[in-house]
């Protein structure tokens, strides 16, 4: 139930917040120097870095709890044990892969 | 559509008709953000820097313009059939769900268009200059 929940709420985050913030990359960058300074600046602003966070989590939650729907979409891992081991371990390793990533980022910054 | 056995009848035709389309076409797409996404971010890890000259430098190569423009349309067309069905969810009213749906296509065609645009013209332009 829960897994379910924060597949839709991360999809939709991803949808508007990180498709949105991909194209404006992708216009800053096709726009100019000026207007690319002006997007990093709000990219690497406090909120900037609570938004790609966000999203890097997002991303990771939605990739494997899709994951998880292709698996049981071929029918498998609908036993009780097994389906509660999975949604209890999915959102732990989107945790940790999103620290992973921000910590590489951040340990190469100092 | 044959009548005479009912796999004919049932082939291909849901009650809408066209769900198991729509349900494969999400499937897809959801490969092609696997894979495309995670190229991104090892790809993204990987730059010295991120400031202009570096990526447009970058998006200017033919083997980071062309996965960047397939990204963008796994990805809006994703999100179009996924943000559809929270819709039609979630709104009842016939009208407003028209409307709402109609707002989705032009966001998602609208979206993948512009970053199309934008990858085309550093990739045809960025290049040269730097």
């Amino acid at each position: 139930m829960a897994i379910s929940i924060l597949h839709r709420v991360t999809g939709d985050g991803l949808a508007i917040v990180g498709a949105l913030g991909l194209v404006w990359w992708l216009v800053a960058a096709a726009t100019g120097p000026e207007y690319y300074d002006y997007f990093l600046s709000c990219a690497t602003s406090p909120f900037g870095y609570f938004v790609m966070i966000g999203l890097t989590w997002a991303f990771f939650q939605h990739l494997f709890s899709g994951l998880r729907h292709f698996v049981m979409d071929m029918g498998a891992g609908y036993e009780l044990n097994t389906n509660k081991m999975w949604s209890l371990l999915l959102p732990l390793l989107a945790i940790v892969v999103t620290a992973a990533i921000w910590l590489c980022i951040f340990a190469e910054k100092i | 559509m044959g009548n005479g056995t009912s796999i004919g009848r049932v082939r291909g035709l849901g009650s809408a008709k066209s769900g198991a389309h729509h349900w494969i076409l999400q499937r897809f797409t959801a490969v092609g953000n696997m894979l495309l996404v995670l190229w991104l971010i090892f790809a993204l890890l990987q730059m010295p820097g991120l400031d202009y000259e570096s990526v447009t430098r970058w998006l200017s190569q033919p083997l980071v313009a062309v996965p960047m423009a397939l990204m963008l349309v796994s990805i809006f067309w994703h999100l179009k059939l996924g943000l559809q069905v929270l819709i039609e969810d979630y709104i009842h009213d016939d009208g407003l769900k028209f409307f709402v749906i109609m707002l989705l296509n032009f966001y998602a065609v609208g979206g993948a268009a512009f970053g199309l645009f934008a990858i085309a013209k550093i990739a045809f332009t960025g290049g040269i200059a730097a």
